[in-house]
């Protein structure tokens, strides 16, 4: 892939005697949609306010292209930033709230007037040009604050929850028009959201976070079937993550029971967690499963049934397209390759500590 | 019926605003257009009160007031940006500090002002001490917006740290990330979504400036005469209640006037009375 445009190295920043990101290492490559993704509290604004240069890490360097720019006011960074309240300059026109940094920059007229057209175009608000931002839907002050930072072609444009307050299906069409609008600008995003089903729509990196730490890296792919500890694997999407303890290579034992899997080179009875997708999990007659349960819950989602199955003392989550009712005798099977097993952490630290890519 | 109990909350008020500023305003409207020698109407209270002394109190009245607000506007800004952009606990501290004078009656505090400022006042007691020369503040204009400014900077304060308060910091932010440095920032942002603090916090201290004589009077002696000290004078001394109430219309006509100018500057309407 492509070269890597900003460094973050060995970043510190402590608020009030709090650490809210420790020692933290993270490059980000040329046109990649990268998603800092994590619960509140985990740093990722924070991140992505030294990358704008509104906070200043205590300890570490952000290099941008190989240029220190640790130091280095807003104004003078090649990178604009949408903020999650849009933060639109209520006492100027749309059109004055685009040309801001272009006037700042001293831009000539046509030149801006033209840029202000390509913006409102690229964020479908043509028209808008002499309206008040007050006037303006949720949505739509959305699209005027992203215009209003790329018609100054930053290198990178950073996102700080910028579909935070906006309803469900505004979100939806807004996810759309992001990946959208990267793929016209063909410039690098940065975007900070707790929301996971956003994250794994838009990105082409995830970055999981909790606490300060990062604690996975990759592919939305990667990051979905492949979580490297049970709170990435809890945090993306439902799952069942179970005690477990590996036989040998490719068999571990989950509450009594013996399920083959793919996973090697964790030793010999060593202790595990094991994470378990609930679509990945079959109900087939009693006999044919693995282990036996109860269908305890039964909910209707829409596009599957959620159940809740009892069965050797866990109450295992389960997403099918077929129902069974509450009270049935079923079995549970689940292949090989839906097994995913994960060391589990020695302490607390290690839960939370760097895991490199 | 909700609709009508509202307007019964209103009561109480309403009887107070007929009583103690309708009725009272055409009172005065009634002094200023009669005199007690001559029956109806007449402008003579206004040709007697437009003499060339009065004339001059109220140009200085007028500029006095206006030096004291824009002393009060540079003083307090900085101040109120300092106040926001400190934590909730240090602010209600300094907030407090600068209430605390308020609680003073202002009359005390003028006084205690004559008393530092006075010929051989506390002041001027230290200087000679020190071997220094005395300082001839007091009775002058200068000891008069010293006054004002002393007496009607919270007032410039409070509504200044409350309009930036309510300005998101990332409003700021949004301007620094565009590329305006902190003075394009200041003036392009800042400013102009403070105006109506601006406005509200003139319009308490141009006013109140304007229309004062306890502070002309106790730190200008009796050598510099404001407007309100002309005011004082013709229904306290003189006893011509007609000529005083013509000289509070001519003011109040120039109080309109600055308050109608201000609102100009005021677009969300939040500052002031129109």
């Amino acid at each position: 892939m492509s070269n890597k445009l900003i460094n973050l190295e060995n970043i510190t920043k402590i608020f009030d005697g709090v650490t809210v990101l420790d020692n933290l290492n993270l490059y980000i490559r040329e046109n990649e949609f990268l998603t800092l993704l994590g619960p509140s509290g985990c740093g990722k604004t924070t991140t992505l306010r030294i990358l704008g240069g509104f906070e200043n890490p205590d300890e570490g360097r952000v290099l941008f292209d190989g240029r220190d720019i640790t130091k280095l006011p807003p104004n003078k960074r090649q990178l604009n930033t949408v903020f999650q309240k849009y933060a639109l300059f209520t006492h100027m026109t749309i059109a004055e709230n685009i040309a801001f940094g272009l006037k700042i920059k001293g831009k000539s007229k046509a030149y801006i007037d033209d840029k202000i057209k390509y913006a409102l175009k690229l964020v479908n608000l043509e028209g808008y040009e002499n309206r008040s931002p007050a006037l303006l839907s949720g949505g739509q002050q959305q699209r005027i604050a992203i215009a209003r930072a790329i018609v100054n072609e930053p290198k990178v444009l950073l996102l700080d929850e910028p579909l935070g307050a906006l309803d469900l299906k505004l979100r939806q069409d807004m996810q759309y028009e992001l990946i959208r609008l990267k793929n016209e600008l063909g410039i690098t995003f940065v975007y900070v959201t707790h929301d996971q089903e956003e994250a794994l729509t838009m990105s082409d990196t995830i970055v999981v976070m909790n606490q300060g730490y990062i604690q996975q890296i990759g592919t939305p792919e990667d990051i979905y079937n492949e979580p490297q500890n049970a709170f990435v694997a809890d945090f993306i999407g439902d799952s069942n993550i179970i005690d477990g303890l590996m036989l040998q290579d490719r068999l571990v034992e989950i509450l009594g029971a013996k399920f083959p899997c793919v996973d090697e080179g964790f030793g010999v009875r060593q202790p595990v967690d094991v994470v378990i997708r609930p679509e990945d999990i079959d109900l087939v007659k009693p006999e044919e499963g693995t282990i036996t349960g109860r269908v305890t819950h039964l909910i209707f989602k829409g596009v599957h049934y959620e159940m809740e199955v009892a069965a050797n003392g866990y109450t295992w989550l389960v997403h099918s397209t077929d129902m069974c009712p509450v009270g049935e005798e079923v079995g549970i099977h689940v292949d090989p390759f839906d097994i995913q097993i994960m060391n589990k952490p020695e302490s607390e630290d290690e839960e939370a500590s760097v895991i490199e890519e | 019926m909700k609709n009508n109990m509202r307007k019964w909350l209103a009561a109480p008020y309403s009887v107070w605003a007929a009583g103690f500023i309708i009725i009272p305003l055409f009172v005065i409207l009634y002094y200023a257009f009669t005199t007690e020698d001559t029956a109806g109407l007449t402008l003579a209270n206004f040709s007697y009160v437009l003499t060339k002394e009065n004339l001059k109190a109220l140009g200085l009245s007028l500029w006095l007031s206006l030096v004291s607000t824009v002393i009060c506007l540079l003083l307090a800004y900085p101040l109120a940006m300092i106040l926001t952009s400190r934590n909730v606990s240090q602010t209600s501290f300094i907030v407090l500090i600068f209430i605390l004078p308020m609680w003073m009656n202002s009359l005390l505090r003028t006084l205690a002002w004559q008393t530092l400022l006075e010929k051989n006042g506390v002041i001027n007691s230290i200087l000679s001490f020190l071997h220094l020369p005395a300082l001839n503040i007091i009775n002058t204009s200068g000891a008069i917006v010293l006054g004002m400014v002393y007496n009607f900077l919270p007032f410039m304060v409070l509504p200044l740290y409350n309009i930036l308060l309510k300005i998101d910091k990332d409003v700021i932010n949004a301007a620094r990330d565009l590329g305006a440095n902190s003075v394009q920032t200041f003036f392009r942002i800042l400013l102009p979504l403070s105006m109506p603090g601006i406005v509200s916090g003139i319009t308490m201290v141009f006013i109140p400036a304007l229309t004062t004589f306890v502070i002309s009077d106790l730190l200008g002696g009796s050598k510099i005469l404001l407007i309100g000290n002309v005011i004082e004078q013709e229904f306290k001394q003189t006893n011509n209640w007609n000529a005083g109430s013509a000289l509070s219309m001519i003011l109040m006509v120039f109080i309109v006037l600055s308050m109608f100018v201000m609102n100009k500057y005021d677009k969300e309407g939040e500052g002031t009375i129109f």
